[in-house]
Order: structure tokens, then C-alpha cells, then sequence
């Protein structure tokens, strides 16, 4: 059995703890926000937050969050109000929005530690994250928007 | 089972009698429950809910349920096509709710694309919009005679605001939820033609820069639901190994490791790998890396070597005496080039690219004795209806087909090899739906990429510099002869989505383009533009080598050999101003690229720098001006030209597939490049719309400029080095630079 919280809820499963946390999250547990792109950690589509730190559930164990917290898109904000997510629909940024729950928990982490970057951070920190449809120029609108807002 | 894609063509008569049936009988019709845009269940007819037609339906509260035809892949079609009915019926957009259409071609295949069920070419907007906008109007002329009986006024004294009858003689009003609410469809049934359309001078939604796609809300928190986020009760997991080379088939199975994995419950012999069954997904990941399979080697794929093949296909653009098939003929261009002053011969090529959808191929399938279910990301409902009845060994009127949303598509989920797997697997635990899930090595090494292309242009000049034949020869692998093979008959041969794109609307006197076809085995498939994306490559440049050589200013010669199109001259001259052409940069130069492709007309200029020392090229910011006609969703059409700006710069500069003895080297992310947030350009869009002109596709528009643009911007950088190959990757341009 591994413990740990998702979105502030305890859990506690039987599953293998040597499985990828991405298919923990999506298939154990049905939270299908987070997606699958590439399984070795080289697209970010499977972002979410251990512990605060933005991390890649892809290559991460279920077994290595043991005792710590995880938050994945659906429990970043309620009601969508965190400003990322209010910026990322002022600026109408997802095309098809396969990517966009790993691109949003991405610009979460650096907002929490770095609330306002200049372009050089955003696109730094974002750069691990791939959009097939193209829209990081929205994407780097929206999180200046949700840093000048927030 | 070969895997092409019929897409079961039929007549189709444009209707202009729309309406089918009144009340909740054609809702029962549908069954099941369809998925709104956030992917929740909506209950498709709620008791007393009122249908005027297969469309849509309205609730006693004044919501307006809308179906939208067409696959979400992110184009935002769910918001454009509902948003035609909306406007012409005069709904409150506020109270419209958008549901997913359910696979039924006769009712909602694009009239304008085959009349089936299947988004793709850019069709979807040009293909609907009349259908959908009379489809409004009738519906409002309903409201309206059912409101003139209800308030006892004839229907000339009434009028519509957003979800509201009006009769100003009175002061009276009902909300289309009332008038819903007392049901009944007028006899006879008002009827609706072009002479009811809104005025443009009326229009609320078209061409509203404030209306926001309705798909945008769930996907910033996670509840939009792509195909693979599918759950279902009792449902199993599926993997599939796949033979390494497209042909070969599983010669000796030991599946005795992947079987004593805990929790798979079947492995399943298929014609073209093994499939796996098992309780969870991880459990089907493991089985499939402990099966020992030894494969045939009799496929003649074993014998594709993209880069052998490309130099091959270089040598037959060459050989003139090999003419193919003729694409397009006006003039003697042969004649003119043999007489010409000058003559430029340049050969282009591309490389196969892959799509990449950032959601990889997947599918869910129930079968149940001669029923099939299928949830999927398709771009083809109505053609998965008969790949899945095949496999199961049915017909296509037993398979629901329910379209998730899709997490890219760009021509590769208008395939079935997905469906194909989850359907056979499906078949195996017959009353249990199977989800397979392709793993990302699965997806780049199987794919269905654009096809290898090599192409011969010639241009005649006369002693005073003006074109005076245009000869345009393409040799690559058909798409067409796989996936519509009767299309392909009934042209001669000919692949007009292969050669799409080389027939133009520049004033040349004489053009002759030609189609070598090529036949290698491998399948080759749509890639976002399709052939747009190289052809435009070889005559936009081409365009700027005539510039240079008769010491011409290519966006002048641009403007010359489009005398009689305002629309053309237009956008080339709104992205010039935009990009303020003549204005010198210090280490930097503008190239300029446009097309008239899918109806649309498309001007791009693009900002580069190169490093010298390493080849590599940056393109700091591309100008856009487009104008695609009526402008339906113009921000989403600046998003769409962003989409293909960034995706084209992408294909341009990075993508490419080898294949080596029929195996493909590159498997995921880490070798298979795409374009990052760092290599991005800055984008400015303009949209230029000149309603009244036809309709012009959107999807794809933005993509065939950007490559010949930032070529173009080399060549005037370097001082006339000619990129003439995708991708520019940085080997390619120092051996151009060095050459």
C-alpha cells in the first residue's frame, strides 16, 4: 500500500509501487486532466505538482510520493479561478488543450516562486513544455496577463 | 485488413428541406447519451424539451442545445459551426449549449465534403456554413409561425431579438422557451432559402471579435474529455506490439512471460502485431515489452530507404522524358520554356514528417454480439463506422460511433489503425470495452507520414524578364491510391491532395504541372496542408529566384503576377506594411511568401537571423495577412494562423522522419524534433475578411508560407544562399552557405 494525498485527499493504494504516478492519477484514481504525451519526460503534458515542485508523473513512481502531497489540474484552484486559468481564457489559449493542463501547472510553479518573470524566465521555465498546435505566444501572454492581475 | 480509408462516398443532394422530424421520437433515434463540450452527459431530449429539428432543441428554460457535426481537434469548429445556426435563428449565444454530434452521415455529413462525416481539407466552415445558416433561418420561421398562433398576430407583425419573439404592435413578448414549450411543429412547415438569411449588416456572432470558443473552459481545468480519458464500466486495457516494419506479420509468438503478468487476461494474435488485454494499463505496458515474437521479413518495405529514395525521386523530377500524369494544363509551357531567353531549374524536396498529435493514437470499442461501440478521437466518424464493422464482422449502421474531443489530429486520426486495434481487441471480450493506448515510440515509429517528395520547377523568362512558361513536375507516393483508391482511378492516376497547391493564381501564361507518381509501399497520409506544404515551398522560392535573377523586388513581383487579384495584392500589401518590408534590420532580413490555397488568401513575411558558425537559423517574428472571405471567428482565426505559423516554422526547420530498411529511427520527443517555446517566433496577425467572396478554409491556411518565407529571408541575408530542402536543418545550411 502507498499513502499519499492528491489534492488534498488521503489515499491509500494497493497498486504496484514501482508504476508510473501518471497512470496512478489517470486510470487508479480518474483524474484524467493530466496526460500522457511521451512517457520519458520529454513533452511536460504529465505536469503536476509534488510537494509544490513541478514534476513530470511520467518518470516519477507512485511508490517515490509516498507520505507527500500531489496536485494535479483539478485541484489546482475552485471553480477555475486560479488567475492562470483565468488568463489562459482571456487570451483564448488552447487549441486542441491536450497539452494545456501540463503548460497551466508548469506556469503555476514558477507564479509561486517568481510572481512576476520577465519573458526570459517564462520561456526558460516553460521551455520543457511542448505545444503541438503552436500557441505559445498565447501561452507567455497569458502568464504575463496572470502575473499582472493576480 | 490493408487499412484504407473509403470514405464510402455518395450523392448527396443539398437539402434545402431541412427539417426532418418534430418532437422527442428522432432523439430517441440517437440513443445513448452524447458529450456537451466539456465532455459531461447531457440527457439529448429532457421531457418537454422542444426539437424543431435534428439540430438542435430547445428547453422550456430558453436553452438551445446545439449539435456540432464536425471533429474538435482544435480548430475550435464546435463554436464555428453551432454559431452559424445560432446566428441566423437569432439564439441567445449566452444559453447555447454545444453537444457532439453522433455518427449519423445522412444527417450530419459535410454537404460540401463527400456528405460524410470527416474533418479535414480546411472543408468544415466551407462546407457547412450555407447548409447550417438555412438550418438557423427555418428554425427561426418555426419560432415564429408557432408564436403567431400562440399570441393570435400575424407572423409579419413579429420579430426576433437574441432568444425573444417580439410583436411591437402589442408590447407582447415570448421567449423561445415558452414558444418551446407549447411544442407543436406548424403545418404546413415554413421553409427557408437563401432569401431568409440575416443581413450581413444584421449578423450578431459572425465576425464578432468577443465570442469565445465554447471548448476553452474545460480544457484550463481538466474536465475536457479526450479520447483517452475515456472510462467506462468493466472496461480493459489494450496495448499492441506492432511488427517493426510496415508488411511483416508475427511469424512465432512466446507470450509465456507476458502472460504470467498479473492481471492480463488475453493476448490476441493480429494480422500486423500482438495484442494484449489485461485489467489495468500498466499491467498491459509490461506484457507487451516480455513477449518474444520473431517476425516475417518478406515485407518490401524492408527495402525503403528515405534518404536512397529521395535522391531517386530528385533524378526522375530530372528526367524530363518521364512526363506522368497531368495534373494541370493551360498554355504551351513546354514550347515556351524551350524558346525562353533564360530558364530557371531548380529542384525541392521534403522529407517525411510525422504529426505528432500531442494525444497519441488511441481508442475504446465495445463489441456486443453484432453491435459495435467505438469512443475515439476521430476525424472520421462516418469512416470508422465501416472500419470497425469489418473488423467485428457487422455493418456500419451497428456501430455508434462517439466522437471525443481530439488532442491534435492534423490528418493522422483521419485514419483507423487506431480504431482497427481497440475494435479486434474488443471482438476477443465480447460485452467488455477495451481502451487501447498507443505508447509515443508506437506513434512516431507507426505513423502515416507526409509522403517523401521531390520536385522539377522550370521557369521560361523572356529577354525582358517575364514569365513566360511555368513547368511544375512532382514526384512522390500517392496518399490518395491507399486511401481513396477509386478517387485515384477516376483522376488517371492522378493524387490531386499530393499535388495540392501547385496550381496557382499568379498570371503566367503558360503552366503545366505534372504528377510522377511513385510507388515504394510505404503508407503515406495527410499531414497537416498535405501537399500544400511542399508545393507552395518550391514555387514561393521559386518565385524570389526569379526576383533575384531579374534584379526584381520580390514582393513587387508578387504584386505584378497578381494585377487582377485585389484579394492577393490586399493581404501582400497589408503584411508588407505590417512588417515594414523595406525597412533595412542589421543582421537580420524579411522574406515574403503567399498563397491562395483552400480558398483563402495568405501573405507571411518572416524576420531571420543565421548563425554562420553553426547553421542554425532563427526566426524572431513572422507578419501575417489573411483573408479567408466571410470571417466567422476572427481571433480564433488569428489563433489558427499562429497554430500553423508556429507548426509550419517547426516542419520547416526541424521535422523529420528516416527510415532505414523500412525501419523508423527516430521514436519519440528526444529524436523526433519538434518546435519549443524558445524557438517560437513572435506572431502578428491580420485579418483582413471581404465578405461577399466565397467562403476560404482556415485550418490549414497559415502553414504553406512560413517555410518558403524564412528560406526566402535567408537567401536576402546571405546574399542569394537557396535553402531547397525541408528540413533546414543546420548541416543542410552550412553545406549551402559552403557550397
Amino acid at each position: 500500500m502507498t499513502a499519499f494525498t492528491i489534492n488534498g485527499r488521503a489515499v491509500d493504494l494497493a497498486a504496484e509501487p514501482d508504476i508510473p504516478l501518471l497512470w496512478v492519477i489517470r486510470e487508479h484514481l480518474k483524474l484524467t486532466g493530466t496526460k500522457f504525451g511521451c512517457g520519458i519526460a520529454q513533452c511536460g503534458a504529465c505536469t503536476v505538482h509534488v510537494n509544490g515542485e513541478p514534476t513530470r508523473s511520467c518518470v516519477t513512481l507512485l511508490q517515490d510520493v509516498a507520505g507527500r502531497q500531489v496536485t494535479t489540474i483539478e485541484g489546482l484552484a475552485p471553480d477555475t479561478s486560479h488567475p492562470l486559468q483565468q488568463a489562459w481564457i482571456a487570451e483564448q489559449v488552447p487549441q486542441c488543450g491536450y497539452c494545456q493542463s501540463g503548460q497551466i501547472m508548469q506556469a503555476a510553479a514558477l507564479l509561486n516562486s517568481n510572481p512576476n518573470p520577465s519573458r526570459e524566465q517564462i520561456v526558460e521555465h516553460m521551455d520543457g513544455n511542448i505545444c503541438r498546435c503552436g500557441t505559445y505566444v498565447r501561452i507567455i501572454s497569458a502568464i504575463q496577463r496572470a502575473a499582472r492581475e493576480a | 485488413m490493408t487499412g484504407t480509408l473509403q470514405l464510402h462516398t455518395r450523392a448527396l443532394s443539398r437539402r434545402n428541406f431541412l427539417i426532418t422530424v418534430g418532437g422527442v421520437g428522432i432523439a430517441v433515434a440517437f440513443g445513448g447519451l452524447p458529450q456537451d463540450a466539456s465532455g459531461a452527459s447531457v440527457v439529448p431530449a429532457v421531457e418537454g424539451s422542444y426539437r424543431p429539428n435534428a439540430w438542435l432543441s430547445i428547453a422550456a428554460d430558453g436553452t438551445v442545445t446545439i449539435m456540432s457535426p464536425a471533429s474538435e481537434m482544435g480548430q475550435g469548429i464546435m463554436t464555428t459551426l453551432p454559431l452559424l445556426i445560432a446566428e441566423d435563428m437569432d439564439a441567445d449565444w449566452g444559453k447555447v449549449r454545444v453537444v457532439q454530434a453522433p455518427s449519423d452521415a445522412e444527417t450530419y455529413g459535410n454537404p460540401g465534403f463527400y456528405g460524410v462525416q470527416l474533418t479535414g481539407g480546411s472543408e468544415s466552415t466551407r462546407g457547412y456554413y450555407t447548409m447550417l445558416r438555412l438550418v438557423g433561418a427555418q428554425t427561426r420561421k418555426v419560432i415564429l409561425a408557432r408564436a403567431a398562433a400562440m399570441l393570435n398576430v400575424p407572423v409579419s407583425e413579429l420579430t426576433t431579438q437574441p432568444n425573444r419573439v417580439v410583436h411591437a404592435p402589442s408590447g407582447r413578448s415570448l421567449d423561445y422557451g415558452e414558444v418551446a414549450a407549447a411544442g407543436a411543429i406548424p403545418d404546413p412547415l415554413p421553409q427557408a432559402t437563401d432569401a431568409d438569411l440575416k443581413p450581413r449588416d444584421q449578423w450578431r456572432y459572425i465576425g464578432n471579435l468577443t465570442v469565445p470558443r465554447v471548448d476553452v473552459p474545460s480544457k484550463v481545468d481538466g474536465t475536457a474529455i479526450f479520447g483517452i480519458d475515456v472510462q467506462l464500466p468493466d472496461m480493459l486495457y489494450g496495448a499492441v506490439l506492432r511488427a517493426p516494419v510496415q508488411g511483416e506479420q508475427p511469424e512465432t509468438i512466446d507470450d509465456a512471460e507476458a502472460r504470467a503478468v498479473p492481471g492480463i487476461t488475453h493476448i490476441v494474435p493480429l494480422p500486423y502485431g500482438v495484442g494484449i488485454i489485461g485489467e489495468t494499463v500498466e499491467a498491459t505496458k509490461r506484457a507487451k515489452d516480455l513477449l518474444e515474437i520473431t517476425w516475417t521479413t518478406s515485407s518490401r518495405i524492408r527495402n525503403y530507404n528515405s534518404d536512397r529514395l529521395l535522391e531517386a525521386y530528385r533524378s526522375v523530377g530530372r528526367d524530363l522524358a518521364q512526363t506522368g500524369v497531368s495534373a494541370a494544363t493551360e498554355g504551351g509551357a513546354q514550347t515556351a520554356i524551350s524558346t525562353a531567353a533564360t530558364v530557371i531549374e531548380v529542384d525541392y524536396m521534403s522529407d517525411h514528417v510525422h504529426h505528432a498529435t500531442m494525444e497519441p493514437m488511441n481508442a475504446t470499442a465495445l463489441v456486443t454480439g453484432d453491435t459495435v461501440e467505438v469512443w475515439a478521437p476521430t476525424q472520421g466518424p462516418t469512416g470508422t463506422q465501416a472500419f470497425a464493422a469489418e473488423v467485428a464482422g457487422t455493418t456500419p449502421d451497428k456501430v455508434k460511433v462517439n466522437t471525443t474531443l481530439l488532442g491534435g489530429g492534423f490528418g493522422r486520426k483521419a485514419e483507423a489503425d487506431f480504431i482497427i486495434d481497440a475494435v479486434s481487441l474488443a471482438k476477443a471480450v465480447q460485452g467488455r470495452p477495451v481502451k487501447v493506448i498507443w505508447s509515443r515510440e508506437d506513434d512516431v515509429r507507426h505513423g502515416k507520414y507526409r509522403p517523401l517528395e521531390a520536385q522539377r520547377l522550370q521557369v521560361g523568362l523572356d529577354a525582358d524578364g517575364n514569365i513566360v512558361g511555368w513547368r511544375h513536375r512532382i514526384v512522390a507516393d500517392s496518399i490518395f491510391a491507399r486511401t481513396m483508391p477509386e478517387q485515384f482511378e477516376s483522376e488517371g492516376g492522378h493524387d490531386s491532395v499530393v499535388t495540392e497547391g501547385a496550381h496557382f493564381n499568379y498570371a503566367v501564361p503558360a503552366h503545366q504541372v505534372e504528377y510522377i507518381r511513385q510507388d515504394n509501399g510505404l503508407d503515406v497520409g495527410f499531414w497537416f496542408a498535405v501537399g500544400v506544404g511542399y508545393t507552395r515551398f518550391g514555387i514561393e522560392c521559386v518565385i524570389d529566384e526569379i526576383a533575384t535573377a531579374t534584379g526584381v523586388d520580390p514582393l513587387a513581383l508578387r504584386l505584378g503576377l497578381l494585377k487582377d487579384q485585389p484579394r492577393a495584392r490586399k493581404v501582400i500589401e497589408t503584411v508588407a506594411q505590417m512588417a515594414e518590408w523595406d525597412r533595412q534590420r542589421d543582421g537580420r532580413a524579411l522574406g515574403i511568401a503567399y498563397s491562395d490555397a483552400f480558398g483563402s488568401h495568405c501573405a507571411e513575411i518572416a524576420e531571420v537571423s543565421l548563425d554562420r558558425a553553426t547553421g542554425e537559423i532563427r526566426v524572431h517574428t513572422v507578419w501575417c495577412a489573411v483573408d479567408p472571405g466571410t470571417a466567422v471567428q476572427p481571433r480564433n482565426i488569428e489563433a489558427l494562423m499562429i497554430t500553423g505559423i508556429t507548426n509550419g516554422a517547426s516542419h520547416a526547420l526541424f521535422e523529420q522522419i528516416n527510415i532505414v530498411d523500412g525501419e523508423v529511427q527516430e521514436s519519440n520527443f528526444d529524436t523526433y524534433r519538434v518546435i519549443r517555446m524558445s524557438e517560437a517566433p513572435e506572431i502578428k496577425v491580420t485579418v483582413t475578411p471581404t465578405p461577399g467572396n466565397p467562403i476560404g478554409g482556415i485550418g490549414q491556411v497559415g502553414l504553406p508560407p512560413i517555410g518558403p518565407a524564412i528560406a526566402n529571408a535567408v537567401a536576402r541575408l546571405t546574399g542569394g544562399v537557396r535553402l531547397r530542402h525541408y528540413p533546414f536543418l543546420p548541416e543542410r545550411v552550412l553545406e549551402a552557405l559552403n557550397a
